[in-house]
């Protein structure tokens, strides 16, 4: 065997350079949409553009989310997933922003109408229930409280992967037909879910057989009438 | 009333609406606190123009000035959506399915030479050809409302003549009750009907229909164009279909055919989702589309993000002398 390489490492003060281009960068895009829609230069229908890129960058972010712990693995390297949290919490700006969009520019507070979109329309609750998912994982993203939730923690943040599917659903179902853009992103989450479901199989299937050889263990040893 | 062409008579009326609109932005950031940012935008704004101006730089399609009057029936009052957006926000699948995509891809389409059959049940079938969809029938102005589907809305100083013109110069049978329209069918020219995934995957051609009396109603309009010139392709050039009282799939893009039948025709989107469009489709506030509500839209016009432009959905869009068309219908059941 080859000698392995040491793993990668980042400085703190890399890893706090990295960090804060990210900011500006998700922070940055962010604010400049808003302020650009304000002044109507975000295209014809500025909130149309602003509910697009919103959404589809809340998308775009969740799938590098997804993509830093194959990378860590791929890389041997932990520096990845030390950006993974950060992106996380992007993911639900992004998507809070959407959402805000929604209401305040698309809909224009009529609360009326808020209501009876949220309740009524099936792609807007697939929507929401993702949306709320994210919230549930934001707030629960300080180190203090992953500390005490302990195995509780891992469960919760395992709703990433529920995230995915409703999220992506939601992006279909909001367009007109079926052969769209969304189609992409169905194919880009299968291939990111793909490797991960093959390791749940694996681990599944693993416990069954320990469960099945505890099972036929105990019952070699219980007397055996003939 | 015959007026020659003025193409500074509606630049006059944007202005004034800018203006307004303006005003109205300021007192939002205002409210919203954000009164100092306020200035910085208005001399930064024009920075984040490329974002969609690009486009509009590559374009080819020169659109010609046309002779037309302005019947004063038909000149409404309200804020006319700048040409800018009415020419780069389409929903035009043959060219793509985003609203951009229209503009971008439909800048070298070829309108000239171009034939428009008008046959079926007539007596005298008719075939015009590129110039005479400008010259056959004397053009009037109309500015008509726009009510998309999506739940938003336009105005737009058409350009055009009248369907029941042409119609009536075919001849129609007596066993004649529905018109098919049918768009161009050119893969080569319109990416969206060689690739399903740029088109949407709807079945080419486009066609749509009407009812003879729906299409014989004086407010349904054959536009050439629109703002006093030729339609650009994003728009349907060279001749398109405008039915102001229903939601704007049924305003069929780039026709080439007109067909004359005894049977309902079926229409591109009633095949595709018929819980979703139906054949009728006239704009009706209290029938909701299943995903959204149709009870109010969003005008677009010259405002950002802060402009207050959802308003009411009228019935028939407000064309209200359309009503007696469905007297006997149950207009939820014939959405």
């Amino acid at each position: 065997m080859a000698p392995r390489k040491a793993p990668l490492r980042l400085s703190p003060w890399l890893r706090r350079s990295i960090k804060s281009v990210i900011h500006v960068v998700a922070l940055g895009y962010l604010v400049w949409l808003f302020y650009a829609g304000i002044t109507d230069t975000l295209g014809p229908d500025p909130v149309d553009t602003l509910l697009n890129e919103t959404g589809i960058w809340a998308i775009h972010l969740l799938f590098i989310t997804l993509l830093l712990s194959p990378l860590a693995k791929q890389m041997r390297s932990p520096a990845p997933i030390q950006f993974r949290r950060m992106l996380g919490v992007y993911v639900f700006v992004y998507a809070l922003a959407h959402l805000s969009t929604y209401i305040l520019f698309e809909l224009q507070l009529d609360m009326a109408l808020v209501l009876s979109e949220l309740i009524s329309r099936p792609y807007i609750v697939v929507g929401m229930v993702a949306l709320l998912l994210l919230l549930a994982l934001t707030a629960t993203s300080f180190k203090v409280l992953q500390r005490k939730m302990g195995k509780r923690w891992q469960q919760l943040h395992n709703a990433i992967y529920l995230i995915l599917p409703l999220t992506l659903l939601h992006f279909s179902w909001s367009q007109k037909t079926f052969w769209q853009e969304p189609i992409w992103y169905w194919l880009a989450g299968i291939i990111v879910l793909a490797p991960r479901a093959k390791q749940w199989l694996i681990t599944y299937k693993k416990k069954r057989s320990r469960k099945q050889a505890k099972k036929s263990a105990a019952k070699a040893n219980s007397p055996q009438y003939p | 009333m015959s007026k020659p062409f003025k193409p500074s008579v509606n630049l006059t009326d944007n202005h004034v609406t800018d203006e307004s609109v303006y005003m109205n932005r300021r007192s939002l950031l205002k409210s919203f606190g954000f009164v100092g940012a306020s200035t910085l935008l208005a001399q930064s704004a024009s920075a984040a123009d490329w974002f969609w101006e690009d486009e509009k730089e590559k374009a080819t399609f020169q659109s010609k000035p046309l002779d037309f009057t302005k019947p004063s029936q038909y000149q409404i009052n309200e804020t006319r959506t700048p040409e800018k957006k009415i020419t780069s926000y389409n929903n035009f699948y043959e060219f793509g399915t985003s609203k951009d995509a229209p503009a971008e891809n439909a800048s070298e389409f070829k309108t000239d030479p171009w034939t428009l059959k008008i046959d079926g049940l007539v007596k005298k079938p008719l075939v015009l050809d590129h110039d005479s969809l400008t010259k056959r029938f004397p053009l009037q102005e109309r500015i008509y409302r726009l009510r998309c589907v999506e739940a938003w809305s336009m105005v737009v100083p058409w350009i055009g003549f009248e369907l029941a013109a042409l119609i009536k110069q075919a001849d129609p049978l007596m066993s004649a009750k529905y018109v098919a329209f049918e768009t161009l069918y050119d893969p080569e020219q319109m990416p969206g009907q060689s690739n399903r995934f740029l088109g949407g995957g709807i079945e080419y051609p486009y066609v749509e229909g009407l009812r003879l009396d729906e299409a014989m109603h004086p407010l349904t309009l054959m536009s050439v164009g629109l703002y006093g010139k030729t339609l650009p392709p994003q728009n349907g050039a060279p001749i398109r279909l405008v039915v102001p009282w229903k939601y704007g799939f049924k305003s069929i893009k780039s026709v080439v055919r007109i067909r004359l039948t005894d049977k309902q025709p079926p229409t591109t989107w009633n095949r595709l989702a018929s819980n979703e469009y139906g054949f009728y489709a006239n704009v009706n506030p209290k029938v909701s589309h299943p995903r959204w509500s149709q009870a109010s839209e969003r005008r677009i016009t010259s405002g950002g993000l802060l402009s207050r432009n959802r308003i009411e959905t009228q019935m028939f869009n407000g064309y209200s002398e359309v009503a007696p068309l469905y007297s006997d219908m149950n207009l939820a059941k014939f959405y």
